[in-house]
């Protein structure tokens, strides 16, 4: 439908988050990773030859997280993708949870979607492990510990492309 | 999320970022986005609805091939079911904007105790 608007129709939680905060009398606002530039690395190969991993700052759903809703440690972690999990840990992240819900994981986590498009040799493979990073307020940690494993994972399973899918 | 697709890129692993967070992840910088305009949480798609799960996978796997160039966003046509979260979510008006200042309050004065205790803990008091 054509409509005429004054304002920009897609939320900016840069905005949003930083009006939020400081009505909670917190002055100094949090300051996000901004690049001029951007590196882009084309695929080596045919999309249909290539194994394909998948990124989530979701958590797994342990005992702990089952048992008492919340995760003492936020971490790194590398888990068999098949079968997909059927729930991740999700309650302690920020996400709209007065809109819409995590109970599908494929909703953020297409593994199945994935394994779907291995079957119709669109890709070659589903990488065998999945991989969580957290959501951290240090973008040093991010960069300096996170990344780094998850580049190494992808190496030790010969993941030729990967979905960072972000709650 | 983004710093992480980043430095898969810098060393050679081609990446594609979903979410619906444009502005936060086009302010970092990626090489692809596939961007659907959903309240956060369903970045691949409404819960149950394979069919639009698939479409937006399969978007993703479009731009891995297609982008010539980094930071192409590429928005997905789907739309939520109203548009009341846009304007619900974290929303700071006249009706709890007292409630937030307390919330603070409260939250930093818990922030301290944690810390007091931490210090006693660790005899440093």
């Amino acid at each position: 439908m054509n409509q005429r608007r004054p304002y920009r129709s897609f939320v900016s939680y840069i905005d949003r988050s930083r009006e939020y905060y400081a009505a909670q009398g917190y002055s100094q606002p949090y300051t996000w990773a901004h690049h001029d530039d951007a590196p882009l690395t084309p695929l080596k190969k045919p999309l249909s030859e290539c194994r394909v991993g998948l990124v989530t700052t979701a958590g797994k759903m342990d005992a702990e997280a089952e048992g008492q809703g919340r995760r003492k440690i936020r971490e790194l972690y590398a888990v068999a993708a098949n079968p997909a999990p059927r729930r991740m840990f999700t309650a302690d992240l920020f996400w709209d949870k007065g809109a819409t819900h995590t109970d599908d994981v494929d909703s953020f986590l297409p593994l199945n979607r994935l394994a779907e498009y291995a079957a119709g040799s669109r890709i070659e493979s589903v990488s065998s492990r999945f991989y969580g990073v957290p959501t951290d307020y240090s973008q040093g940690r991010t960069s300096l510990r996170d990344a780094p494993q998850i580049l190494e994972w992808c190496r030790e399973d010969g993941v030729d492309a990967m979905f960072l899918s972000a709650l | 999320m983004s710093l992480v697709a980043r430095h898969l890129e810098q060393n050679g692993v081609p990446t594609v970022v979903l979410g619906s967070a444009r502005d936060i992840v086009e302010e970092c910088g990626v090489a692809r986005f596939v961007f659907t305009d959903f309240p956060l949480g369903n970045p691949c798609g409404k819960p149950w609805d394979t069919k639009m799960q698939r479409s937006i996978v399969g978007t993703a796997l479009d731009l891995l091939e297609r982008a010539w160039m980094p930071r192409t966003t590429v928005q997905t046509p789907f739309r939520w079911s109203n548009d009341e979260w846009r304007d619900a979510f974290m929303r700071v008006d006249d009706s709890n904007r007292e409630a937030l200042a307390r919330a603070g309050e409260e939250r930093r004065r818990q922030q301290a105790e944690a810390k007091k205790g931490d210090r006693y803990r660790n005899g440093k008091s």
